[in-house]
């Protein structure tokens, strides 16, 4: 009963704050993930060769950096160049460039998986390369690409807990701070851990009916 | 060679294009009138569909000159994608786009390319579809599709840009033997009705029925070319009498009736 009343009274309405800056960073990380994903994919197939080694390099980087040293160097690093971030903005970035990197991985070969005869066909009619790759390349190609992409925004929910490292208190924060001033430690860590699972399950849902919308016939 | 003459729609002149070593076209000349229906056979490795792919630049030649309507065909980004839409393209194995319907495949370039408003595509779409048997089947998908469906989709959607000429790369070379017929059909129907066509193909039984003129197509080079009444029944080139034996070993005898 004691531990139920805790939860309620106590722990639901700080986790409460903490879950809306995790909600926070998430949905700002992931558009913009996505769209650095996109772009650094078409930037290594499609574009010059300046432009696809630099992409091939932004991945090579950011999938070799970890992500806690990779937010370290964001907020506790670029100040030193005159260059600061709040602790959310930090961490979005952060997330951002990580995810990215990985994202574009799964663009890009869902991208080279689609048959070389829809490109010609669709300079055959007039496009240009780059109607084709917008129009009849890059649908094809994500429909192809959403299960690994989804995987990603799956880990993103999950390692958005290390915005807690630089400060941004969000759920697993806000727990860590909670479970230390009421030594309730076993209750606050489970109560954060199902509203992952929880948090997990929703997006799991959305990506299983992303999954089916986008399907074509094949 | 007279490029501006009245009736040309289509001048090749003296197109060369080699692969490393491999010298695929040793200057391969011919015109195309309005109306006409020009049919290439020739061995495979002959260069039938690297000199249709010439024309359109989907290959881009290394010496040699396109003319379409008097107008010289240019590789160059701001021209080629011009001349693309007035030469509509059919390819061996369809090329539909999977993510879309039969009807959005014939409307995407309507769309994309000329701009058109989407009423007035749909209905063109439509159009198109219907002229190749294929409107009740415009809400289907390519996977969808028998091959001989996919290929006169393919078909509408080539003819929906209102091309100058169409080049046929081997349009049946990938079907069932069953679903050439409604295949050669349509296109029979196109060229009666006006459509300049260059056609590469091995059915000779079209070849014979709807061709203004054959050419005989080895190593790069046409090698005779004439009416399909002199071609297949009095061939002059050794290499075209051997050619059409083994063809008509493959595919039985052409019989005059065609």
């Amino acid at each position: 009963m004691d531990s139920l009343l805790f939860i309620y009274q106590e722990l639901l309405p700080e986790l409460g704050k903490g879950l809306i800056v995790t909600l926070k960073l998430i949905l700002f990380s992931i558009p913009f993930g996505l769209l650095t994903g996109i772009l650094v994919a078409i930037g290594r197939v499609y574009g010059n060769h300046f432009l696809s080694s630099l992409s091939k390099l932004y991945v090579i980087f950011f999938k070799g950096c970890p992500l806690l040293l990779l937010l370290f160097i964001i907020y506790f690093g670029l100040p030193s160049l005159g260059i600061t971030f709040s602790p959310f903005g930090a961490s979005v970035l952060g997330f951002v460039l990580c995810n990215g990197a990985y994202t574009s991985e799964y663009i890009r070969g869902a991208i080279q998986s689609v048959k070389t005869g829809q490109m010609i066909a669709a300079q055959a009619l007039g496009m240009t390369k780059w109607q084709a790759v917008f129009y009849i390349i890059l649908p094809q190609a994500f429909r192809r690409a959403l299960p690994g992409v989804g995987n990603e925004i799956i880990y993103l929910i999950k390692y958005s807990s290390l915005a807690y490292m630089l400060t941004c208190i969000e759920l697993t924060g806000a727990g860590k701070i909670i479970a230390a001033r009421t030594f309730r430690f076993t209750e606050t860590f489970t109560v954060v851990g199902i509203i992952y699972l929880l948090m997990v399950f929703v997006a799991t849902k959305i990506l299983q009916w992303a999954e089916k919308k986008f399907s074509y016939p094949t | 060679m007279n490029t501006t003459s009245a009736t040309s729609i289509l001048v090749v002149e003296n197109i060369y294009k080699t692969y490393g070593k491999t010298e695929i076209l040793k200057g391969v000349s011919f015109t195309v009138n309005k109306g006409e229906t020009k049919v290439i056979i020739g061995p495979s490795g002959a260069g039938k569909s690297t000199l249709l792919k010439c024309i359109n630049q989907l290959i881009i030649p290394d010496r040699g000159r396109i003319f379409l309507n008097g107008e010289e065909v240019l590789h160059s980004h701001s021209h080629i994608n011009r001349f693309r839409q007035k030469i509509g393209m059919v390819f061996q194995n369809f090329y539909l786009f999977d993510h879309i319907t039969a009807l959005e495949n014939v409307e995407i370039a309507l769309l994309k390319v000329k701009k058109m408003k989407r009423p007035e595509a749909r209905e063109k779409a439509l159009k198109e579809l219907a002229r190749v048997g294929m409107k009740d089947k415009a809400h289907l998908y390519p996977a969808e599709l028998s091959g001989g469906q996919a290929q006169r989709v393919s078909i509408a959607r080539a003819l929906a840009m209102d091309p100058e000429v169409m080049l046929f790369d081997e349009p049946t070379s990938a079907l069932d033997p069953e679903l050439t017929g409604e295949v050669l059909e349509v296109m029979r129907n196109l060229a009666q009705g006006g459509v300049t066509m260059v056609v590469v193909t091995h059915e000779m039984g079209f070849a014979s029925s709807v061709a203004d003129e054959v050419m005989f197509m080895e190593e790069g080079k046409i090698l005779e070319s004439g009416p399909p009444s002199q071609i297949f029944f009095h061939p002059q080139e050794e290499r075209t009498k051997k050619f059409l034996s083994r063809i008509s070993e493959l595919y039985g005898e052409l019989n005059r009736n065609g």
